[in-house]
């Protein structure tokens, strides 16, 4: 099997135009005849939802939340980039596109990359249209900050609830298109898998969560939008429900998951405080424009009040290290510093597992209200979650799980090596490489949904025209049923422990072995014990209660279970990846100062793993990188 | 620390629902509400009976989907959701009563989960500017005062949980149709459509069943987002112009 990209020809900035100018269009009275299913409704899939119904096309739009409102692409902070170059500070789609090459570490696809920055520009434009309230200037003029590995200021914000008022500017384009009729809307209820028809995706099977009823869609194409699996981690900034779900099943149907091992480690979280927690809490990496982050130079100072040790006794470490980003280096290269220093003993707070970021030079040179007027609700949750003012002492931070830039395998066209299934935003792997830059997830999402998907849908409904299927065809019948003996299967176990506790487990290895540092020993060790502790899934779960109605235990079972078999898919890949880039670190592989060392020669290629059926290896396809603008360089930022 | 704890137990939307009473035990102070009732469905599947069911997803009190009302106030005492709220705010030994939000448009799935599409139809009405993607002008076309982005983010900033119905003696929601007819009638993009969006999402809201509003303000006092009740005043002012216009035969 080999896999075509499909990137149009011509020199890179004339990919996407030429590809508009040549792609295939569908008529006003064609749209109307194709049916879309759209799963989930974060920013990928409430613009994309909201876009392609305006056209002309029916959509159907799933997700478990009780409302689209709530999708977690609502707790995003900090920002949006775009290169706008408003502040006139040099920026450019090309700078744009470069850091983000860059900042993925040169593991991502170029002309993709390319695209994402040339639309970002729309992206601004048409938020501002739907009234989203982007901070402003006196003037008027829409104001900008800066963020991690950019050294331009492109970033757009609202507040540090920049994702809330994102997806409720998605939301109400939703909304509009709902009470014309062009969308319908199917809350709480779940996609558990993918229907697949002579290889085409036509379909899906949903559990309602309120009645527990089980049903099958189905469509002309299918768009998954279902975000990360961030949650693999058990602890992370992701909500609750988030899950792999949608895209595993899909990967079990026959589609390709690319790189599952890119995952990002935000370095400015709420550090753990015990064993009962559920959730991990990110502060905005806004905040590192003007908090410097510290340790003690000394160990023995680590358990000593802050206030009281000297300058000369503090470790800017970031600033030192990396004089040119300082304290606006990349996530992968923050949380893997803060990491370094905890290890070396040197970490403040409960454990040793926490860094300073400290405000007070920022309080002095520009005073309380202002930060106040920049961060002040993120003071105010820290001071809610912790119990501490960080205005008058600075804030703890620790690296915690956050994005995961692996995802299903797409084409140029988003589509997945299934006809007709498309993935957006953060469940396609497309984008951000091995490490995805600050502000970036929010523009990729809405850059997909508005202005990708709407012209390259086209190409495959084109060629579908007389081919509707039907939910009478055996695959719904035979995915249906498939999916009913599965849930019973769940509640057939009748064990005697909890989901917690299995996914408390794997979450816990999947740190251990393949979190921030990663080695070959390691995670072979893991993919034992993640079998084991599966093995102990399927025989020992204990859920209480019925399949009828709601029962959130079952719900999560469903999720852990294929948590369960993702883990171990990530082992493998970062087992298979021996080298390190971007937020994927082998010890193996690293300079005498603990920088990552690439391999370009042997792992310039994207890592596409092909599903061979339960307790066989899965085969694993390469996509090779070529790159045709830029040259692999190492990824300074001194 | 230990908590007694009353919580609300319904099998579903239509059967009756009763007060069970349970306790916490071993709950460590620095967990979060919702943190402590994951403890306690732990011990309660430990003791074959099902486990309480209840919204939550971010975590972080922005997504909006928790809805428990404590000893009576909805999201508990303080400023903020009930993911936010850590029962070190609590005194060890106290008697807790959980319920879901109450409100007659918003009817209980189960135990203490709350039906709240009410409010998506509210916004379906006209909580929307028209607009279609790829047709807007340049984001800096149209200069826009901070004081006027500043107070319209002050209004977009609600998270659509609904304490505002639930603290409200007459399970009004003006003050989330408000915050969206606020947000998007100050800003110059939303003016086109200000008239038809007041009188939309005003009517659907009466459908829906939320009462009126007679100042008391409780919902002001419960709104984790901070959304001011003055902004209920404001869109008084808007429907009251709309319907005007609208009487005396003008388009909306």
């Amino acid at each position: 099997m080999t896999l075509e990209s499909n990137i149009p020809d011509g020199p890179l900035e004339l990919k996407w135009t030429n590809y508009k100018n040549n792609a295939k269009l569908v008529s006003p009275a064609n749209k109307r005849k194709f049916d879309l299913i759209i799963v989930g409704s974060g920013l990928a899939g409430a613009s994309a939802a909201a876009t392609l119904a305006e056209q002309g096309y029916n959509v159907k739009c799933f997700c478990y939340q009780d409302s689209p409102r709530r999708a977690h692409s609502i707790a995003a902070q900090g920002g949006i980039n775009a290169a706008k170059n408003y502040q006139n500070d040099g920026d450019s789609v090309f700078r744009l596109f470069y850091d983000t090459i860059k900042g993925g570490d040169f593991r991502s696809r170029e002309a993709n990359v390319y695209r994402l920055a040339e639309v970002s520009t729309d992206i601004i434009d048409q938020c501002v249209a739907q009234g989203v309230p982007f901070a402003r200037e006196y003037g008027g003029l829409l104001a900008n900050r800066s963020f991690g590995g950019a050294q331009v200021s492109r970033t757009f914000y609202a507040r540090g609830q920049t994702g809330q008022q994102l997806l409720l500017g998605a939301y109400a384009g939703l909304s509009h298109q709902i009470a014309l009729g062009a969308v319908k809307m199917f809350p709480r209820t779940e996609m558990l898998d993918l229907v697949v028809v002579d290889g085409h995706a036509k379909g899906i099977v949903v559990r309602d969560l309120n009645t527990g009823e089980i049903t099958t869609h189905a469509g002309d194409a299918v768009l998954l939008c279902t975000g990360g699996y961030g949650n693999v981690f058990y602890l992370s900034t992701n909500a609750r429900g988030c899950n792999v779900t949608a895209t595993f099943r899909a990967y079990k149907r026959g589609a390709l998951f690319a790189n599952p091992c890119y995952t990002q480690i935000h370095p400015t979280c709420i550090p753990v405080s015990g064993d009962y927690q559920s959730k991990l809490t990110l502060m905005s990496e806004s905040l590192r424009n003007d908090g410097r982050i510290w340790v003690p130079k000394r160990k023995e100072d680590s358990g000593k009040d802050p206030a009281s040790i000297p300058e000369e006794d503090r470790d800017y470490y970031l600033e030192r290290k990396y004089p040119s980003y300082g304290n606006l280096a990349p996530r992968d290269i923050s949380s893997r510093s803060a990491k370094e220093v905890c290890d070396e003993g040197r970490g403040v707070g409960p454990g040793g597992l926490g860094v300073y970021l400290d405000f007070s030079d920022a309080i002095k040179r520009l005073g309380q209200k202002t930060i106040e007027e920049r961060y002040g609700n993120l003071f105010e949750m820290y001071r809610n979650i912790t119990g501490e003012n960080a205005y008058e002492r600075p804030m703890r931070i620790y690296p915690a799980v956050h994005y995961t830039m692996g995802g299903l395998w797409v084409d140029y066209n988003l589509q997945s090596n299934i006809q007709g299934l498309h993935v957006l935003g953060e469940a396609n792997f497309s984008d951000h490489g091995a490490n995805r830059l600050g502000a970036s997830a929010l523009m990729q999402g809405l850059a997909d949904g508005y202005f990708v998907i709407p012209y390259t849908l086209g190409n495959y409904l084109t060629s579908q025209f007389g081919k509707k299927v039907d939910q009478s065809h055996p695959a719904f019948e035979q995915a249906l049923s498939d999916t009913k003996a599965r849930v019973k299967k769940l509640m057939d176990i009748k064990g005697t422990k909890p989901v917690d506790y299995f996914h408390r487990n794997l979450g816990l290895l999947i740190w251990d072995y393949c979190g921030m540092a990663r080695s070959a020993e390691g995670l072979k060790e893991a993919i034992g014990k993640i079998q084991a502790l599966r093995e102990e899934f399927w025989t020992d779960l204990r859920l209480l209660g019925t399949g009828d109605g709601i029962n959130m235990e079952l719900e999560r079972a469903g999720r852990v279970a294929d948590f369960l078999e993702f883990g171990e898919l990530m082992c493998l890949d970062a087992l298979v990846r021996d080298e390190s880039c971007g937020g994927h670190f082998r010890v193996e592989h690293q300079t005498p100062e603990g920088e990552a060392v690439r391999n370009d020669e042997n792992f310039s290629f994207v890592s596409a793993w092909k599903y061979e059926g339960d307790g066989n290896m899965p085969s694993l396809i390469k996509e090779p990188l070529v790159y045709e603008k830029v040259k692999l360089a190492t990824r300074s930022y001194k | 620390m230990k908590f007694h704890l009353k919580v609300w137990r319904q099998k579903s939307c239509n059967a009756p629902g009763n007060l069970e009473e349970y306790d916490a035990e071993n709950i460590p102070a620095e967990a979060s509400f919702l943190e402590m009732l994951d403890i306690v469905n732990s011990q309660l599947t430990g003791k074959n009976i099902e486990p309480i069911q209840f919204d939550s997803d971010c975590r972080e009190g922005i997504c909006g989907n928790c809805s428990l009302t404590i000893n009576g106030i909805p999201h508990g005492k303080g400023r903020g959701t009930t993911c936010q709220l850590y029962m070190r705010n609590f005194q060890d030994g106290e008697t807790i009563t959980i319920e879901p939000f109450r409100a007659d448009a918003f009817p209980v799935r189960r135990d203490l989960v709350t039906n709240r599409t009410a409010f998506d139809r509210v916004m379906q009405a006209g909580g929307y500017i028209s607009e279609r993607s790829g047709s807007a002008p340049d984001a800096n076309a149209v200069p826009i005062s901070k004081v006027i982005a500043d107070e319209a983010m002050d209004a977009a900033a609600c998270i659509g949980c609904g304490a505002c119905a639930a603290a409200c003696p007459n399970g009004s929601a003006m003050l989330f149709v408000s915050a969206k007819v606020t947000h998007l009638g100050l800003l110059p993009q939303g003016k086109p459509e200000k008239n038809r969006r007041v009188l939309g999402m005003v009517r659907q809201m009466d459908e829906e069943g939320f009462g009126n509003c007679s100042n008391y303000y409780a919902c002001e006092a419960v709104c984790p987002a901070g959304v001011p009740a003055s902004f209920i005043g404001r869109m008084n002012r808007e429907f009251t112009a709309a319907s005007v216009k609208e009487m005396i035969g003008l388009n909306v």
